[in-house]
This record gives structure tokens, sequence and C-alpha cells, in this order.
């Protein structure tokens, strides 16, 4: 990591929304920090708060109830206690987002070319005429053949890439510093999954942008990211270089969201190992280490102590919010690398197994 | 899209020759009065009544009559003659109609205008103080008559019987061209009163429809992309107005209806007082005019509704 003053700077950020059955802590004390041109990717299942971090970060969960506390420092200022009216300017213009779902994320009564310019036309005061030029090429840009003409089509008229391509041109109106991206792939084809995440590769690398990418899928990241921040209950507990999330990850939910995916260079023997249960309620989070319930290496004291995120011994910049020894982490790491399961990995390390519940 | 127009147009044609017909069907099967009884004074000669119904064409088989009637009105538009006061219905309706028409164009402008802004104040601050008063006040204008609105208004509002005299009461109705403020200080109790009930449902469908597409996903693209609110709010009602949209149409005929109460109310000389003294006389030529009128002003507004919607919502296209 760069010792320069990081781009965007997310400080035990904490969201929480009030509702009949109790409050949602959706995001309980996260901290990361995107560097310019760099890409973070968020990666964790469904309801483990990525997706309402970066929606804070726009602000956008304000006029949900949201309570909110912590920080986001982007450039200085505090989106957090920013006026509405100042984060408005910020929003679309210096960061701008791109939705997972292409088709219900587009006006569908509004032609695409409108939807473009109002984007322009938000932040700067520039003609329609002038509006309008810039929204076909940045239709061009994206990779929109014949944009002239398409710019007075509607969001119906485009396929589902090409409408994703819609959405990052109107992400990209004005130059944003920060580009966030929440599950831009999820819902399209394989192919086109491709064809999207090159894309944005290319602009990144054309405009200079730094990324956030928000996901599921380890696939996606280890196409885009730099670094990863590993999110599980509304809690990062693995952050650091993706490369080495991939070659040495330091948490048993990194481990088995890694032993959940298919490898190709994997011996076909091998069988993908689900991770057991369910992702647990954000009213009543599990007690101690969240991740217990669901750990097969959880031990009896993991149910009463929470782990803060700590670094990883003689790892700069790789941290982990694991109670497990760094020695005993390693070694069941290499168990299940040579495809063990993770009853063999504990027998092997010598350690009591723990059903988890 | 031609082709469409042209085929919707036949089809309400079509439907006009069946309302038409029932309309026929009810006021001459049905037990109302006969006409030629009830214009033959007392105790008639049993021949009297004949010579009547001869004169009035009563006595042909229904089907002839219906048939003569069909001629006359797809021939040379003709409606028939009031069996009272002979005037042709044609000219009768034509006289009356710029009374029912200042009253329901101006009250579908309240009604439209006030149920939408009503329903978006209140979708944008749902369980609030101004929402629920709103919702409140819809509820109970969709549950009141409009006869008894009509006369609560009278009795609170009229320079006449009223507790603040501050507008003119019933029976204070001028054309427009003769003095344009007396005619629109005499309507503005009637349009409200004809108004009410169907804000009142616009209102509350409204607020529904904008609080659902205020919470999709473009609404929130809109602000990620910096959008002033007003311009957040905008597409969101540009989205919510359609679904609502179509009931105009529907919502075209209950304004005609109410308008024949508010006109009796109000003694407006409009279509609608006509009608009903038309029934109560069993003058069937002015019922079927009036009736044929009322239909054709509703197929009229559904296909023009139908037609609109096609460029309200680009993803609609008729072939």
């Amino acid at each position: 990591m760069s010792a320069a003053e990081p781009l965007l700077r997310v400080e035990d950020l904490r969201v929480e929304f009030p509702t009949e059955d109790g409050i949602v802590h959706a995001v309980d004390g996260i901290t990361y920090q995107v560097h310019k041109g760099r890409t973070l990717g968020i990666v964790g299942e469904s309801g483990s708060g990525k997706t309402v971090s970066s929606l804070t970060t726009l602000g956008l969960t304000r006029r949900q109830g949201a309570r909110i506390s912590g920080r986001i420092l982007f450039e200085g200022k505090d989106l957090v206690t920013l006026p509405e009216d100042e984060l408005r300017a910020i929003r679309g213009n210096d960061i701008a987002m791109v939705f997972q779902d292409p088709l219900s994320s587009l006006h569908p009564l509004y032609r695409v070319g409108r939807q473009l310019t109002e984007a322009v036309r938000a932040h700067r005061d520039v003609s329609k005429a002038k509006a309008r030029e810039r929204a076909v090429e940045l239709l061009g840009l994206v990779g929109i053949p014949d944009p002239a003409r398409r710019v007075d089509e509607y969001p119906h008229e485009f396929s589902g890439g090409m409408r994703q391509r819609v959405m990052i041109a109107m992400a990209l109106a004005n130059e944003p510093k920060l580009l966030i991206a929440d599950e831009p792939t999820t819902a399209l084809d394989v192919t086109v999954q491709a064809q999207i995440l090159a894309l944005m590769e290319r602009l990144q690398r054309e405009l200079g942008m730094a990324i956030v990418i928000i996901t599921h899928d380890l696939g996606v990241v280890a196409e885009m990211a730099d670094d990863i921040a590993v999110m599980y209950a509304g809690r990062i507990v693995e952050t650091a270089s993706a490369t080495r999330v991939f070659s040495a990850p330091e948490h048993p939910y990194t481990w088995g969201l890694l032993k959940s995916i298919p490898r190709l260079d994997g011996s076909r023997e091998e069988d993908l190992v689900p991770i057991p249960g369910t992702p647990p309620s954000l009213i009543n989070p599990p007690s101690g280490c969240h991740f217990h319930p669901r750990c097969p290496y959880a031990q009896p004291d993991h149910a009463r102590i929470d782990p803060a995120l700590e670094p990883v011994p003689d790892e700069p910049g790789h941290h982990v919010a694991c109670l497990l020894e760094a020695d005993v982490r390693r070694r069941l790491w290499e168990q299940l690398g040579a495809g063990k399961t993770p009853e063999e990995a504990l027998a092997e390390v010598g350690l009591p197994g723990a059903a988890p519940a | 899209m031609i082709r469409y127009i042209v085929r919707r147009l036949l089809i309400g044609v079509l439907i006009l020759m069946v309302v038409c017909a029932l309309t026929f069907v009810f006021f001459r099967v049905l037990p109302t009065g006969n006409p030629a009884l009830l214009r033959a004074g007392r105790d008639p000669h049993p021949n009297l009544i004949k010579e009547i119904e001869r004169v009035l064409g009563l006595n042909k088989p229904l089907i002839v009559q219906f048939w003569d009637y069909m001629k006359e009105f797809f021939l040379h538009f003709n409606l028939g003659y009031s069996y009272y006061s002979q005037e042709s219905v044609r000219s009768l309706i034509a006289e009356r109609l710029p009374a029912t028409l200042s009253l329901t164009v101006g009250a579908a402008v309240l009604w439209v205008l006030g149920g939408l802004s009503v329903g978006i104040i209140s979708a944008l601050r749902r369980h609030s103080i101004v929402d629920r008063l709103s919702m409140g006040t819809a509820l109970l204008l969709l549950s009141v008559p409009e006869f008894w609105l009509g006369f609560v208004m009278l009795l609170l509002f009229a320079n006449d019987i009223g507790k603040l005299k501050i507008l003119p009461g019933a029976g204070s109705y001028v054309g427009l061209t003769y003095d344009p403020w007396k005619w629109f200080t005499s309507l503005i109790m009637p349009w409200i009163v004809l108004a009410a009930g169907s804000a009142a449902v616009y209102a509350r469908l409204m607020r529904g429809s904008l609080s659902e597409t205020m919470r999709e996903d473009y609404i929130r693209t809109a602000r990620a992309k910096g959008l002033r609110e007003r311009a957040v709010v905008r597409q969101g009602v540009r989205s919510a107005v359609n679904p609502i949209f179509t009931l105009l149409g529907l919502e075209i005929g209950v304004l005609l209806g109410g308008a024949v109460l508010v006109e009796t109310v109000f003694n407006i000389p409009g279509i609608g007082v006509e009608n009903y003294k038309a029934i109560k006389a069993s003058d069937f030529p002015v019922v079927e005019g009036t009736v044929l009128l009322a239909a054709s002003f509703i197929i009229v507004a559904n296909i023009v509704v139908d037609i609109a919607y096609a460029y309200l919502d680009p993803r609609v296209r008729y072939s």
C-alpha cells in the first residue's frame, strides 16, 4: 500500500436501521481505504452489509432512516456529516455508482440519451446540445455501436449487457475519481460478464479512477481487484492484497468461500465444500465471533470473545479477525490446500472439532 | 396505429348501438309509464291513448321503432323529438351541452390537479400529519354522496341561504359568453362538489402509486447521479401517473353520472337535469339522446386515453 493519503478512507463505519423487529446492524464497524487508481474488491454473502456500506458512502441510506456513525473521508470531507446539498454535488460527480440490475436501474420511460444528459447537466452548466454530444461520446466510449442512433432509444430496446454499458456510461459522465460497482455483472450472462469487467478495467486505465467492486463472486475480484476486503455479518473479517487472499487466506470464512468455488487446476476428486448454515441475523448477531456458529474450527471460548481485525504477523497490509492462533491457521490452510476436508484438517492439526450449529 | 384507431372507433360505434338498444328496451319494455297515458290527461278515452301512441309511433313493433330510430340517427343525425315540447332532441342537447361541459370539464381539471397534487404530497410525507389529514379527508369525500355534499355546501357558503354568504347559490348559473366572471363564480361550488369524489380516488391512487415508484431502483440511480430531489421526484411522478392515467376514461363516466345530481342540486340547466326530467316523464327520445351522448363521451374518452397511453409508455405499441 502506498503511504499517500488514500482517496477514500472509511473508519469504524456503523449503519443501523431501526425496524419493528429490532435494530438491524447492517454495517457494524468497518474500516477500509481505497487508493487513487486502485481497485478494492468487497466480497461477502448477501446480507453481509457490502451494499449498505457503499450506499452510505453516497449518502443514499440517509433517507431510509439509517443511523450512521463513524467517518467516511473523501478528499478531506467526511461524507457522514456532510450537508445533503454538498453531498449531492459529490454524488455522480466525484463518486459514481453502477448497480446490479441495469434494467430496473434505468428509468423505463425516458430515452437513454436524456438519462445520460441529466447526469451531465446535474453537475455541469452545459447546453442541452453539448450534453447530448457528450452522451453520444460516452455511449461510444463504453463500446455501444452506432451511439448517435441509440442515444434516442429507450432502455427496453437494449440487451442486458448493453444496458449495463449504459449504466457505466452514465456513471462515467463526469469522470468520477471513484466508481462504486455493486454486483455489476451478477445479472448478466457469463460471456457478457467478462466483457463488462474488461470494459471497466480499460476505462480505469484510461481515466485513472479508483474502483470499489462489490460482489459475492470471487472470480470477479480475482479478475479486477488489487485489494480485497471480506465481509461477514456487517464486519470486515479479512483484508489483504488480492494475491494474498487467494494464496494465503487467514480467515476460516475466506477458506470457505475459496473452497466452495470449483477450480480448473484442482483435482476432480476434490469435493466442493459449501459453508454450512445460513448467514446470521443482523438484528441478533451471534455472540463472540459472529462466524462461530458456522465455523468448523470454532473453539468453546469463541462464542464469548469478539475478535478484532488485527494485523497478521509478518505480513504487512494483511488483517484478519480470527481467534485461532496465527500458527494454527497457517497449518489448517496448508491441510485444506492439500485437499483435506475441515474435519481431516482439524485432526491433523490436533484441535478438538466443533460441531457447527 | 391508424388501423388501431379505426378499429377502436368502429368498435365504439358498435357499443353505441348496443347502448341505444338497451335503453330502448329498458324504457319501452320495463314498466315505467306509458308516455301516451301521461300525455292524455285525466281519465282519457282509450281511443285517445291509441291515437297518441300512433302519433308517437309507439304502436309499431319494437324492432321497427328501433330500426326507424337508427335510420334517422345514422342518415340524418336526427335524435327524434321530445314527446312533450316537440323540440328536436338534437337542438335540445346543443342548447344544454355548454352548461354540462362547463361543469364537467372544470370539475375534471380540479379533480386531476387536486387529486394528483394531494396524492404526491401525501406520498412524499407518508405518515405525517399532512398525509393523515388529506387521506382522512379523501376517505370522507369518497363516502359522502354528491347531493348531500352539494346541499351542505349551499347551506354553508351560498349567498342566499348560507351561513357565510360568499358564493352564488343554486340557480345562479349563466353562460360563459354572457358574463365570464359570474359563470366562474357560480360554478365554483358545483365544480368542487362534482370533483370531490374523483379527486379523492385519485389522491389515494396517486399516493399508493408514487410511494411504490419512489422505491424503484431507477429512483436510486437518479439520486446517485446527484440530481436535485425535485428532479428525482419528477421522475417518480412520471412513472406513477401511468397506471392512474388509464383509469381516467372510466372515471369520466362516474363524473357524468355525478353531473346529473350536481346539476339538479345547483339547478344548472344542463344535460343531466334534462335527462332526469325525461326519465321521470317517460320522454323516451330525450332519454335516449342524452344516454347516447354520455355513452359516446365515455367511449371517446377511453379511446383517447388508450391512444395517449402509447405515447406515455414507450414500451406499449399497438398493432
